[in-house]
């Protein structure tokens, strides 16, 4: 390649990176700015939207309920994505395309649509604005996910390993938890990981089931900045965005460890 | 697992077993006795039923009918976990995300073997298999022959009546897989246990067994130590597929109870006849046959077919010829050192006496099976 077009070629990569960094980039010095308003570049230098968020009940009430839905759907969507995923790899090739096929619709449904739906079967049955609700919600949004990441293990996985273990004298539950489990983990933990920041940062069905007594964080963003543009909400944001980078880093270098042995 | 303790092999006897894949059928009305202690080797082509005959023993399938007994109990419907037999498989099927230790303790563990007494049985499997040094290595930091012997380990460890391998050795290379051949005589000769062992390959079943089933289309043709295989087979396909051969076909008669076949003009007698209704052909195990120039050698009641030194190999111990015959058929013929000397091109006549080879009923699906 001639160095003309490898130095086009880097200063284009440059600028799609800029693009896709610049809005998170941007959050983080408005979070600091000392005027109340959602500015860049921000006036002044100050902690003041830090403290008002962990100080402000409302916000750390919707932070703890955020917490504790993706928590259990996390759980709830990883037991059953990964039963799905044992159903769908392990059903005849045809039976299987077809299971999978049905078992991802809600991430090719729009999200509005879906939306509408649960909307009309909660107002119904009284789940609106309910932890339960929330969380029968989040668990189908985030059950394709997991199905993804945990059939993608199972697929490497070899399964004469299995009867390796029935014939050294493992019954169908020991083979599992000895064999199988410990050698799809990593897809399974993926797929946890995945359920839980769908959930964590789950909107549109959130804005439509919510309640006044029952805000999810990104519902009390949406509603803090719809209201009167506080900039708790760029803070809020650069929390989160330090969060997710450590999570991420932390699985990369997990990963990595496990490459090594 | 102790040398002066043996812990009697189990014995198995599969009687008109047959298992179907849908209309395919895999295996048809096998029968099959396996005494205890025995090194039994199923040797057959690829796709003659040998893996699925394992397979059943091991009960990793089930039969579509017949029986099934091994020790005397019949273990149809009895799930593998719970049939105590070791399983080696050909790609050696080793735990990854263990140790080689702890691959070797899986089985114990199971069975509720814990601490010093795993620890020592462990050890003792691993000494067998000259693998003690490698307990704390990982699966993929072992060479393919060193992970077999890990699996062989791990298939003992457990004193089972009953080991099975489906050609443990198919993925190795010549060297390594002659030096297990010779570990796995060793290991069944110091515990008494029932081996039964799947290959395609005739001199390793030879090398290995105390005696040999050929599998042929989901049927065992014969059973017998590979000296009565190679000696006397029952069918030609078992004449061919044992060892090397030369089949002489041609028009026969019988002649005062013998058999005389004309092979390119050439009238060849073989000792005795064939019941039934099919051609008799004549086989000739190359090491049964001696050379002589043309009119040399002469000897009443002997037979002599002329032919065409096609090829001369030295091979050590002798020379190997293939003769070319007048009808097109090339025969094989091994001479001792000191035997005259033919080169490629000379007229030789291949010379043998009427009992030295055996009469077997033709089968064209012999040559057809064999390549
Ligand atoms: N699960 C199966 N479904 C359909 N056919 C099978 C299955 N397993 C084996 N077969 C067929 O049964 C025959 C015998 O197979 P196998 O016992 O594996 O032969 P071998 O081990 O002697 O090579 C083969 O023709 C094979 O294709
Ligand atoms: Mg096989």
């Amino acid at each position: 390649m001639q160095l003309s077009s490898r130095i086009f070629l880097g200063l284009f990569c440059l600028l799609v990176a800029i693009l896709l960094l610049a809005p998170t980039l941007v959050v983080i010095p408005m979070s600091f700015n000392s005027n109340k308003s959602l500015a860049f570049p921000p006036a002044g230098f100050s902690w003041q939207w830090y403290d008002n968020f962990f100080t402000n009940p409302e916000w750390l009430l919707s932070l703890r309920n955020s917490f504790m839905i993706a928590t259990v759907v996390a759980i709830l969507a990883t037991t059953l994505g990964t039963l799905a995923a044992f159903g769908v790899t392990r059903a005849a090739a045809r039976t299987g395309g077809l299971l999978r096929a049905i078992l991802i619709t809600p991430m090719v449904v729009p999200g509005v649509v879906l939306a509408i739906g649960i909307y009309a079967v909660y107002l119904d049955t009284g789940l609106v604005g309910t932890m339960a609700g929330f969380v029968f919600a989040h668990t189908m949004l985030a059950i394709p996910f997991v199905l993804i990441a945990v059939s993608a293990s199972l697929e490497v996985f070899d399964r004469r390993l299995e009867t390796a273990a029935a014939s050294l004298g493992a019954g169908k539950l020991t083979v599992f938890r000895t064999v199988t489990l410990p050698l799809i983990l990593p897809g399974v933990l993926s797929g946890a990981l995945f359920a839980f920041i769908t959930s964590f940062d789950e909107i549109i069905v959130a804005l439509f089931i919510t309640s006044p007594y029952l805000k999810t964080l990104p519902v009390q963003i949406y509603s803090s900045i719809t209201r009167d543009a506080d900039p708790t909400v760029a803070a809020v944001g650069t929390l989160l965005f330090l969060a997710t980078s450590f999570i991420i880093v932390a699985g990369l270098l997990i990963g990595m460890r496990r490459g090594r042995t | 697992m102790n040398a002066t303790n043996k812990s009697a092999g189990a014995s198995i006897d599969i009687r008109k077993a047959s298992k179907r894949y849908g209309k395919f059928v895999a295996l048809r009305d096998l029968d099959l006795s396996i005494r205890p202690g025995e090194f039994m080797t199923l040797l057959g082509p690829s796709g003659s039923g040998k893996t699925t005959t394992l397979n059943l023993i091991a009960g990793f399938t089930e039969v579509s009918s017949g029986s099934l007994e091994i020790g005397g109990k019949s273990v149809l419907g009895l799930p593998s976990h719970k049939r105590n037999i070791g399983v080696v498989f050909q790609h050696y099927a080793l735990f990854p995300h263990m140790s080689v230790g702890r691959n070797v303790a899986y089985p114990l563990t199971l069975r509720g073997i814990s601490g010093a007494e795993r620890e020592g049985k462990v050890r003792h499997a691993l000494d067998m298999v000259k693998m003690a040094d490698f307990a704390h290595r990982y699966p993929n930091e072992l060479s393919g022959g060193q992970q077999q012997r890990v699996a062989l380990a791990r298939a003992l460890v457990f004193d089972p009546p009953l080991l099975l391998m489906d050609e443990p050795l198919g993925a190795l290379d010549k060297k390594l897989r002659e030096w297990l051949q010779l570990e796995i005589k060793r290991i069944h000769r110091e515990l008494g246990t029932t081996f039964v062992y799947v290959t395609h390959d005739q001199e390793e079943a030879l090398v290995l067994s105390d005696r040999i089933a050929v599998f042929n289309g989901g049927q065992v043709e014969q059973i017998g130590t590979g000296r009565e295989l190679y000696d006397n087979p029952a069918t030609l396909f078992v004449g061919r597929f044992i060892g090397e051969s030369t089949v002489l076909r041609g028009k026969a008669d019988i002649v005062g109870g013998d058999t005389v076949v004309s092979i390119a003009g050439t009238k060849i007698v073989a000792s005795g006849k064939i019941s039934g209704q099919a051609a008799p052909v004549i086989l000739l195990r190359p090491e049964r046959a001696v050379l002589h120039r043309p009119g040399t050698g002469v000897v009443d009641g002997e037979n002599r077919l002329s032919g065409i030194v096609e090829e001369a190999i030295y091979v050590g111990s002798g020379s190997k010829y293939d003769i070319r015959l007048k009808d097109g058929t090339t025969a094989v013929v091994r001479s001792p050192l000191g035997a005259p000397e033919f080169a490629i091109g000379d007229t030789a006549e291949i010379v043998f006496r009427p009992g030295d080879v055996t009469l077997l009923a033709d089968d064209a699906s012999a040559d057809i099976t064999l390549t």
